[in-house]
């Protein structure tokens, strides 16, 4: 047998598997999105029917909110951890880091035990206020649970590279009269600004697509993925619940591609 | 002084974020061996919850572990020689081969699932074995099997190798099990970590394609804490924390060790 044709060999079975469960039910799903009573413009109803665009907004501006968060949090933190060495260090990255595989399911649960009706938070609140606060159970707690999951994959990212940053550039800054704030906002933000938009959009893309956080703490938080999920699996909506994930599934490829062309990795939409 | 003071400040900040990620961790996992969690850990300590979980869930964790080694051969004997194969021959087709094995990370879960179903729901007896769920599987993890082998493909000049091999009369197939595979070691190891543990791990495919019969242990997860009291929730939690953490030490050291070459 020749080199060529053992290559081409080597090929066949990923061909074979990619084109049986991955390309063949793709182009199902698209098919199955356009034969629903509207049509083609059954894959309009995401921006022309209010109930679905009113979920595609909540889910936008969770999405944004959570990546916001993440990132402030993420680059205190990690800016702090890269910059400074202290007995602990490693210790405290690894905490940092851990929940990196947890399921969404897992993280759900870690919410309503934070956040629940038996929750720590509820707890501590009800013994200095008297008032037991609880609210793993709504969009606030899906914002907890995002931003759990964020904070590992965000932090690596920016740490990364923090350690790449030009310390030079600082001191030059420094030299020149600028005082702390004025080097981190002219200096040292700007050049973290491709690592901000490839772990940004990273999480932005993981919000909007997870599906087993908000399963966990209420099936009537009113996001994209529990909309679908409903559609298909209650009102057996197949050709909606086909249109509104084909229209997901472009926003988070879309959100992932916009990373890549910053930073030439990927990272998955787990969760 | 200012900057001590700006130091212990970012210090408690971290310190507070990290409290925000172990705490309810440790909330799970003392949970879990609690008699009695709304009266709290002075309850007593119990393993109860713990054999209880075993009783009621220890179909799912088998499942889990024979999908999670499928979905391992599979990945192995599918990606390993196509990541091979995608190294040597370069150029447009393969990084639009590589482009769209990627693409599953991209798209929800959710999507994929639905798109499997809608194509094999005539399928009644594959639509119901096992076997359904680890076609998503192979599909979610593939890409990071591939990548992995093609990053250490990129590191070690394996087509010197190959052909020097090839000069001296060794055929195709022997090269790849001879030169190929053992220079690729390293990728194949942190590849099978990465597969094994989002195997291990995988809910969003896992919850539309599972049925009665082939629940994995996230859908057990799911479905104890919806049913289940706390504390059985918890010792399950425990059970998954048990699996997946020593895969998760393991792939940290090696990363750490790769790093430091």
């Amino acid at each position: 047998m020749s080199h060529k044709s053992f290559v081409w060999l080597c090929l066949l079975p990923l061909a074979v598997v990619t084109t049986a469960f991955f390309l063949l039910p793709m182009a199902r799903l698209v098919v199955t999105g356009a034969e629903g009573p509207q049509g083609l413009a059954g894959y309009l109803a995401i921006l022309t029917e209010p109930r679905y665009r009113a979920s595609l907004i909540n889910t936008v501006l969770l999405a944004a909110a959570t990546t916001a968060a993440t990132l402030a949090i993420a680059t205190v933190a990690g800016m702090f951890l890269q910059r400074h060495r202290f007995p602990g260090r490693a210790v405290l990255i690894a905490m940092l880091t851990f929940p990196l595989a947890f399921p969404g399911v897992v993280v759900g649960f870690l919410v309503i035990l934070l956040a629940g009706r038996q929750g720590l938070i509820g707890d501590i609140s009800s013994r200095l206020f008297e008032e037991k606060l609880v609210f793993a159970y709504s969009i606030y707690g899906l914002f907890l649970g995002y931003l759990y999951f964020s904070i590992p994959r965000v932090i690596l990212t920016i740490m990364a590279a923090v350690q790449k940053l030009d310390v030079g550039l600082e001191e030059a800054a420094r030299s020149l009269g600028a005082g702390p704030w004025a080097v981190q906002r002219d200096v040292v933000l700007p050049a973290l600004g491709p690592a901000f938009v490839a772990s940004g959009a990273i999480a932005f893309a993981t919000a909007m697509g997870a599906f087993g956080t908000a399963f966990t703490l209420a099936t009537n938080i009113d996001v994209l993925p529990m909309l679908i999920y409903t559609e298909f699996t209650l009102a057996a909506n197949f050709a909606t619940s086909a249109a509104l994930s084909v229209g997901l599934g472009l926003i988070t490829w879309a959100m992932l591609a916009l990373a890549r062309s910053f930073s030439g990795s990927s990272v998955a939409a787990a969760g | 002084m200012r900057y001590r003071l700006i130091f212990t400040g970012q210090l408690l900040f971290t310190l507070m974020v990290a409290a925000f990620l172990v705490v309810p961790a440790m909330l799970s996992i003392s949970a879990g061996v609690t008699v009695n969690y709304f009266r709290g850990i002075s309850s007593g300590v119990t393993l109860q919850w713990v054999f209880q979980v075993w009783d009621l869930y220890a179909g799912t964790i088998l499942l889990s572990f024979v999908i999670a080694a499928a979905t391992l051969a599979v990945t192995l004997v599918v990606g390993v020689p196509s990541a091979y194969a995608l190294h040597v021959r370069g150029g447009r087709l393969s990084r639009v081969v590589e482009e769209i094995i990627t693409l599953p990370l991209a798209i929800p879960g959710l999507a994929i699932a639905l798109g499997l179903l809608f194509t094999y729901q005539g399928f009644g007896g594959f639509r119901r074995s096992w076997l359904f769920i680890l076609s998503g599987h192979v599909i979610f993890t593939m890409p990071f099997m591939v990548r992995s082998v093609m990053a250490v493909f990129g590191s070690v000049d394996i087509k010197t190798l190959d052909e020097g091999a090839a000069s001296l009369g060794a055929s195709p197939w022997r090269r790849f099990r001879d030169v190929i595979v053992p220079n690729a070691a390293p990728g194949i190891l942190a590849g099978s970590l990465m597969v094994v543990t989002l195997s291990l791990g995988e809910f969003n495919l896992t919850w539309m394609l599972h049925t009665p019969l082939t629940k994995t242990l996230p859908i057990g997860l799911a479905d104890s804490y919806a049913s289940m009291r706390l504390e059985v929730a918890s010792a399950y939690t425990l059970v998954f924390f048990v699996m997946i953490i020593p895969l998760l030490i393991a792939m940290q050291m090696f990363a750490d060790r790769e790093q430091r070459r």
